[in-house]
């Protein structure tokens, strides 16, 4: 039976409580009468032989490329990139995407005799990813192989010595990535596309790139002018990151793109009924929700977040394509969108969203305000295409505890950014202007960036510009169940329950707004008409 | 006339020491050696002393030591009881050269208020605070007015002072303002002391630690200062007098490394215990050990650390001291200042900076005598109930309490 599509449930008397994640938990919210709840597509099924697809694409390449095996020969330098720990989301089960496409590629480059060859996590400005987090992503077999001998690295981006400039796009754009990948033979990058947002040329130019040429796309200007992160052809985030990967190919550097897509099987069995529609709920899927809700209860939250954290998602791989950026990418979001898209007619008055418990960017650690505001006003208020789900002026309501607590290793500059910055102003503009030098050039941030396992010291600046858009679009923004004190600091509006929130909400868009709820995750991207 | 009497009672003073412990600054008053009599003005000691008739007389924070019992035995020698507490004092001066006029009192009791002669060294030099006879001469030992059982001190209808103690009020400054010009003087000799450094932090912002931020920024001229501010209205006054940043107690270490860039040290739990290098100068106007074991947890190597608070016995881990070659050292009471233009008495440069700040607005309640528990209880708690000076108002003993909320004396 095929899955079926995305739905728009319209709440009516007979309709059941809704499951909105909560961090780590979930609350069932009863919505008003009239209220519309966004359910995502079933997910779609899983490729039979998903070595063979990816032995298929290496050598069926999509664009002028060649099949890998003729980019390959002995003597040659290859250098494989690869997506870090914020993908997929939860991580994945057993193999690892990235461990099946390497090692094919592997096998591909040690039949052609290449033995020059370097894994480079593609960071950005993320954290370092641990050896188990290495070791999951790329399976054993690849790690021992190559991180005894000093073959797995990780992308420094503060590194001067391993960063090339390539040059200044037509825009006056720096590009400057990493050196060993922009003078290797061939560059191969394995992606994995979770949300239409990833890849195409975003992943070198972006995920290999140093602070200098970030800085021009992750900044107000162009957050502000992203419509949505979801749509590269309306995101200025996109057209810059497209701009520098041409000027990348017009330098002479030969990428080979591997990009994957996977269905939204988002959680184990035993979490299955996130991501069932209530009113479909068998008695399994009640036994599971009373079971964990009332387990959660009595656990502690560190208890708790270990336990969220330890979810392995059965995500299954969809399709592979490999070889020319653009062509690559171009198939990539033809099976991004068929997964996820749901039409919805209209915008809304006010928008609610559960959020829960994981970003791209607290994977094994803690979701801090910094990153609930991202979370939310960045990642999931920009899953729509067209117009935002919610109109201009209008009202999001998230659901978070919002804890005012922050992982030191992960965040240092988080925690400072919150207690200093966000203190003094939530402007974008200014704290832009006045602060972000200083953080992004702090030379302790910049030693536990390299050493140790933190974000760089200009990451929190990244993820409040993140929510440019959403801040510049939204009347006003309600977080039910937060820690007052943070929820306030980041500019919010705290409210104990949906119905304090909904109250909250009538200032601003009246008494009787239209309501909507997007149900995600899994993830979805609403085609607002 | 009426007057708070300090009395050397042994048991008393063990009393308040017990209540102020278990239940806070300000709780022993009660039953401590402080009481409201009835007594006769103190005579005038010889010639130059005049009397003064108190207007407002401020509640200072090394008062507060002393009726709780806090305050070092290192001062037994150097008071003598009974005393009127009360330095902080604008009064109206009765014979003299100051005859009628409203007056300050600098309470220092040096050399020349002293009748020594040829004065010693520092009174010579124009630095009374570091004078050396201030247990002999013609008075009773007694470091200041208000701690010397000749003189009387502010808390009462009348004193006396030495002319060479006075500074006449300008007519257009308020009794307000000129109740802070000893206080303000205090920070201004912090605050010239150090020289021009890149980054200064101030601990506590109370009355001393804003005042001290005020005067950094007038005479000292830091390049970033971060101020160290428990309530947010110490918060907003702060940011108000100058700082560049205003951070949480709990916050110090890590707002200390923000401004300098340097590297933290055993970053366990979201807290850096200290830093790798520091800021150039700490200015603790609080004294306490932790206040001590902060400075030298923020303070570079080399750096220094100037006590401008009144500290006590305290117990502190020196090794970083040795280590970083840091110098601790103390910034007590005023004299003169070297200054671009030359050398100037600090009460001078306290009168300007006072006016210039508009630092009257931080007196934000004022007391009769009769109320003295209310009042020191009121002190003791300034910052926690959004106040930061508190006084005593003579001008008009029968008076209920005037209270002037902070937003006012705007």
């Amino acid at each position: 039976m095929s899955p079926r599509p995305g739905f728009v449930l319209e709440v009516d008397r007979s309709t059941p409580s809704t499951l909105f994640w909560h961090g780590e938990g979930y609350r069932l919210e009863k919505l008003p009468i009239g209220s519309r709840v966004i359910y995502a597509p079933e997910p779609f099924h899983a490729l039979r032989d998903p070595d063979a697809a990816v032995r298929q694409a290496l050598d069926h390449p999509l664009g002028d490329s060649q099949p890998l095996r003729s980019l390959l020969r002995p003597g040659m330098r290859l250098t494989i990139a690869f997506d870090d720990v914020s993908l997929p989301l939860p991580p994945m089960r057993s193999p690892d995407v990235r461990q099946r496409v390497i090692e094919a590629v592997l096998e591909v480059a040690a039949a052609a005799g290449v033995d020059d060859v370097v894994l480079i996590a593609a960071l950005a400005l993320h954290r370092r990813m641990t050896d188990d987090e290495l070791r999951h992503a790329l399976g054993s077999r690849v790690f021992d192989a190559f991180a005894p001998n000093g073959l797995l690295w990780q992308h420094d981006a503060e590194d001067p010595s391993n960063l090339l400039h390539l040059g200044q796009t037509e825009e006056g754009e720096d590009v400057e990535i990493n050196k060993r990948a922009a003078e290797s033979d061939l560059l191969v990058y394995v992606n994995i596309n979770l949300v239409a947002m990833d890849g195409g040329h975003k992943s070198v130019a972006t995920g290999l790139a140093s602070y200098k040429s970030l800085r021009h796309h992750h900044n107000v200007r162009t957050m502000r002018a992203s419509k949505s992160f979801m749509d590269r052809h309306h995101s200025q985030l996109h057209t810059s990151n497209w701009r520098m990967g041409r000027l990348i190919a017009a330098a002479g550097v030969k990428v080979f793109q591997i990009e994957t897509t996977l269905n939204t099987d988002t959680f184990p069995a035993e979490f299955r009924f996130l991501q069932r529609r209530e009113w479909e709920w068998s008695l399994r899927d009640r036994a599971g929700f009373l079971a964990t809700s009332k387990a959660l209860e009595r656990t502690p939250a560190e208890i708790a977040r270990r336990l969220f954290h330890s979810i392995k998602s059965p995500h299954d791989l969809t399709s592979v394509q490999a070889g020319e950026v653009e062509a690559v990418h171009d198939r990539t979001l033809q099976m991004v969108h068929a997964q996820q898209l749901v039409p919805v007619e209209g915008q809304t008055d006010v928008l609610t969203m559960g959020l829960p418990y994981i970003c791209p960017y607290n994977v094994n650690s803690i979701m801090n305000p910094i990153l609930v505001a991202c979370l939310g006003l960045g990642y999931f208020f920009n899953l729509y295409r067209n117009k935002p789900l919610v109109r201009e002026g209008g009202v999001l309501i998230l659901s978070h505890p919002t804890p005012w607590a922050f992982n030191p290793v992960h965040h240092p500059s988080y925690i400072d950014f919150f207690e200093q910055v966000l203190a003094e102003t939530t402007d974008l503009v200014e704290i832009e202007s006045k602060y972000e030098h200083a953080f992004a050039t702090d030379p302790w941030y910049r030693h536990l960036y390299r050493t140790s396992y933190a974000y760089h010291g200009v990451h929190p600046f990244y993820m409040w510009y993140w929510c440019a858009h959403a801040l510049e679009h939204l009347g006003r923004v309600v977080v039910v169940g937060g820690d007052r004190a943070a929820v306030r600091r980041l500019g919010f509006f705290p409210a104990s329950t949906l119905a304090d929130a909904l109250e909250i909400a009538s200032d601003v868009v009246g008494r009787d707004p239209s309501i909507t709820h997007l149900h995600a995750p899994p993830l979805l991207i609403a085609d607002v008409s | 006339m009426k007057a708070l009497v300090f009395e050397h009672n042994l048991a008393r003073f063990a009393a308040s020491r017990l209540a102020s412990a278990v239940a806070g600054s300000g709780h022993g008053v009660g039953i401590g050696p402080l009481e409201l009599l009835e007594i006769d003005p103190p005579e005038l000691p010889g010639q130059g002393w005049v009397r003064l008739e108190p207007r407002l007389a401020g509640i200072c924070g090394s008062d507060l030591a002393t009726l709780d019992g806090r305050s070092s035995r290192y001062f037994e020698h150097l008071v003598s009881f009974p005393f009127i507490p009360g330095h902080e004092i604008v009064a109206d001066a009765t014979g003299g050269r100051f005859d009628g006029a409203r007056v300050v009192v600098e309470p220092v009791l040096g050399c020349e208020a002293r009748g020594i002669v040829p004065p010693c060294n520092a009174c010579a030099g124009g630095h009374k605070g570091s004078c050396d006879r201030i247990a002999f001469g013609e008075l009773a030992p007694g470091l200041q007015t208000g701690y010397c059982s000749d003189t009387g001190g502010g808390w009462s209808a009348g004193l006396v002072a030495h002319e060479s103690q006075l500074w006449e009020v300008p007519a257009g400054l308020a009794d307000e303002e000129a109740v802070m010009v000893e206080p303000t003087a205090c920070a201004v000799h912090a605050a010239c002391s150090i020289g021009s450094s890149s980054s200064v932090v101030v601990l506590g912002a109370g009355t001393l630690g804003l005042c001290t931020i005020a005067a950094l920024r007038a005479f000292s001229l830091p390049g970033r200062l971060l101020a160290i501010a428990k309530h947010p209205q110490q918060r907003r006054l702060a940011a108000e007098l100058g700082a560049d940043e205003v951070a949480a107690p709990d916050e110090v270490t890590r707002a200390a490394r923000r401004i300098t860039g340097t590297f933290g040290l055993g970053h366990v739990e979201g807290r850096i215990e200290r830093l790798a290098g520091g800021v150039d100068v700490v200015l603790d106007c609080v004294g306490s050990a932790q206040s001590i074991e902060e400075s030298l947890a923020i303070v570079r190597p080399g750096g220094e650390i100037v006590l401008v608070g009144m500290p006590g016995s305290v117990r502190v881990d020196l090794a970083p001291l040795w280590q970083r070659e840091v110098c601790l050292r103390g910034a007590y009471a005023y004299g003169s200042e070297r200054r671009p233009e030359g050398t100037r008495p600090t009460f001078e440069l306290a009168f300007e900076l006072v006016e210039a700040a508009r630092l009257g607005r931080l007196v934000s309640a004022s007391y009769p005598l009769e109320r003295y528990e209310e009042a020191i209880g009121h002190a003791a708690a300034a910052g926690h109930r959004g106040a930061v000076k508190i006084v005593f108002d003579l001008r008009r003993q029968s008076r209920l309490p005037r209270m002037t909320s902070p937003k006012e004396a705007e």
